[in-house]
């Protein structure tokens, strides 16, 4: 038994091959040693991990170069470098996060944030907050209308054009020219940077109605410019998947075409568009440059989107920070700003579950 | 009726990517014809606009040069690394990336990573300074244009994350299996059967991101505290289009006015020729791919 056991060690399929606690043993004795360095040199639990991270690569490719050869070396470096490229890739998001979380807390639990606006909080009612000692006035409710007011208009002038849009190159167009033409520069609009778009309503606007026009239809006209590529993808992709036999059963009845669409192709295929037009206004509901040269600042509460300027929560983001409300004292705007932007981030995710949900809720029902 | 709207959306959005670029050319013209000397700086429309287009390109090449390895790491870890249970849940966390909004990702630029990269940028200045692109003195508040590349990396490495991730996914199995069954390690397998099919891929996601770096506005207008055009990264100064427009268009009237929206003409055929240019990419890399 016992020579059976040697003989197996020996035989030429494992030899040449590191034992396979190597990996763990290297793991716990780079740790330890990275520790050691660190209580040296003062320690950090940053740059303990990344030297313990840096001891575990470079321990475990040298023995596996020694043992098992240059080739498999090699494949293990390439596995650790790309294991630690999707390490790096997340510590942004969860840094953001924190920051987030850690600094707009306090902001958005301070009574009356989310139910008043701006107005009349001008730089000595910071002052006095801060003198004395109590809490932030102020909040993001005119800020909160703005967002999703442009954003709804957004959305009703995008939906039905991009649709439509989708439809066409789908049932109508055959593949012909006009229709590739179409594809490709809708490729084309998803890559117009969004700051273009805003100065392309603002331009648009400036000729009819006057140089300065800012209102808050002026930014949803920029948003859907933006907003327009991303739901005709979507929707065609969805439009696409819509098996044939659904189309051709509906045709054999004699039903005409474009209620074929009505009836059986968009109901087959809503659960998709739906998620996709949520996807779309969680997309553009964060975005800040077009709202910048298209809605103005504004400090009270506007439900009015062809007249006046129109704040939105981005925007308040940015003048907070940029030009706090009391020069002097920029700690109240910076916790506004923070908790604008925690609100901001909630919303987002919020949409990117419902994207999720709806999909389910609309999936078509099958069987019985 | 019913197809006439149909092609009538259609018509539209062709109409629309016309009228954006019209009414940019229209409200720009001004600039061209208005004397040199009325030009911000008062040398010209074009010695106005060359340091910040220098500046934009600056700041998404660092972008680039950050985000494209990690990007091409970060999809190959999910498509040929990642256990199959994990591999969708972890291309949802990196599409979580894309999702914060860009003025989040300036503040968080502007507060916590501008004042946690103020030491680095002081030992660069101090070891490294004898390179023009090190040359101090450093930031004292670290808003610099490395910073707002720093943060541009972030904002466009999802893009080529996910792009990529479509593209290795496409590679044709069979080849993949052919490679480990002769033997080959993992990673010979990648390099032989997975990068050579996706190199047109890789390439046209990597454009894609560069249009998306070069026209991102905010974490620009909001990290960087802008100057005239310096060679040294880590000192403030630079500044690109769209932090510039972002900026100054708020309180811009007449002539000022103008010449934002000629630099936003700049950026818009910047951005055009590079897309352009990715998507015809991408169109001819579909055509022979080996997945249809």
């Amino acid at each position: 038994m016992a020579t059976l056991m040697t003989e197996r060690k020996r035989s030429a399929l494992t030899r040449g091959r590191l034992p396979k606690y190597t990996p763990y043993a290297i793991a716990v004795s780079a740790v330890i040693v990275a520790a050691a360095l660190m209580a040296l040199a003062g320690f950090n639990v940053f740059g303990w991990a990344f030297l313990a991270a840096v001891l575990f690569v470079v321990g475990n490719v040298s023995s596996s170069a020694i043992v098992e050869g240059r080739r498999k070396a090699t494949d293990k470096l390439a596995t650790s470098l790309v294991l630690g490229a999707f390490l790096v890739a997340l510590l942004p998001l969860i840094s953001v996060i924190w920051t987030v979380l850690v600094n707009g807390v306090p902001g958005l639990i301070t009574p009356g944030f989310l139910g008043s606006s701006m107005n009349g909080v001008t730089g000595a009612v910071d002052n006095a907050s801060v003198a004395n000692h109590t809490p932030v006035m102020g909040g993001v409710y005119h800020a909160l209308m703005g967002s999703v007011l442009i954003t709804l208009w957004a959305t009703l002038i995008s939906v039905p054009v991009g649709l439509l849009t989708a439809i066409y190159l789908v049932e109508y167009s055959d593949g012909n020219k006009f229709s590739k033409v179409i594809t490709f520069l809708v490729d084309v609009m998803t890559g117009i940077p969004s700051i273009v778009a805003g100065l392309f309503a603002a331009a648009f606007f400036a000729m009819i109605l006057g140089p300065g026009t800012k209102t808050g239809f002026v930014a949803a006209v920029a948003l859907s410019v933006l907003m327009i590529p991303v739901v005709v993808r979507s929707s065609e992709e969805m439009l696409k998947i819509v098996p044939n036999e659904l189309r051709e059963a509906a045709y054999a009845l004699g039903v005409r075409k474009w209620r074929t669409i009505m009836k059986v192709v968009i109901p087959t295929a809503i659960s998709g568009i739906a998620s996709g037009v949520t996807l779309a206004i969680a997309r553009v509901i964060g975005e800040t440059a077009p709202l910048l040269v298209t809605a103005g600042f504004a400090t009270t509460i506007n439900t009015n989107v062809f007249a006046g300027w129109m704040a939105s929560l981005p925007t308040f983001i940015y003048t907070q920070i940029m030009t706090p409300t009391s020069p002097s004292n920029p700690d109240p705007s910076t916790q506004r700003a923070w908790a604008a932007a925690l609100l901001l981030i909630i919303l987002v995710m919020l949409l990117n579950l419902g994207a999720r949900l709806v999909a389910r809720i609309f999936a078509p029902k099958t069987g019985r | 009726m019913f197809s006439g709207a149909a092609l009538g959306a259609g018509a539209l959005i062709v109409a629309v990517l016309f009228a954006v670029a019209l009414f940019l050319i229209v409200q720009a013209l001004p600039t061209f014809s208005a004397p040199a000397a009325d030009i911000t700086g008062g040398k010209g429309f074009f010695s106005y606009i060359f340091p910040i287009v220098i500046g934009t390109l600056i700041a998404a090449t660092i972008a680039l040069l950050i985000a494209t390895p990690i990007g091409v790491a970060v999809a190959l870890f999910i498509s040929h690394y990642a256990p199959r249970k994990l591999a969708r849940g972890l291309g949802y966390v990196v599409d979580l990336l894309a999702a914060i909004p860009s003025v989040i990702y300036g503040a968080w630029g502007a507060s916590f990573l501008a004042s946690e990269l103020k030491v680095p940028y002081q030992w660069l200045a101090d070891n490294l300074g004898w390179i023009p692109i090190f040359a101090g003195p450093a930031s004292s508040t670290g808003k610099t244009i490395l910073t707002a590349g720093i943060v541009l990396a972030v904002m466009v490495l999802p893009i080529i994350a996910s792009l990529t991730r479509e593209i290795f996914l496409q590679a044709p199995m069979l080849h993949q299996e052919a490679a480990l069954a002769l033997g080959a390690t993992r990673w010979e397998m990648i390099r032989m059967a997975v990068l050579p099919f996706a190199r047109g891929g890789i390439i046209s996601a990597v454009m894609l991101g560069l249009g998306r770096a070069l026209g991102e506005t905010m974490a620009v207008a909001l990290v960087l505290s802008s100057g005239p055009l310096i060679a040294s990264l880590i000192r403030s100064g630079n500044q690109t289009i769209a932090a510039e427009i972002a900026l100054d268009f708020p309180e811009a009237f007449g002539l000022r006015m103008h010449e934002l929206i000629a630099a936003g003409l700049v950026l818009f055929l910047i951005t055009l020729g590079v897309n352009m240019v990715a998507r015809w990419i991408i169109n001819r890399h579909k055509e022979f791919s080996g997945a249809n």
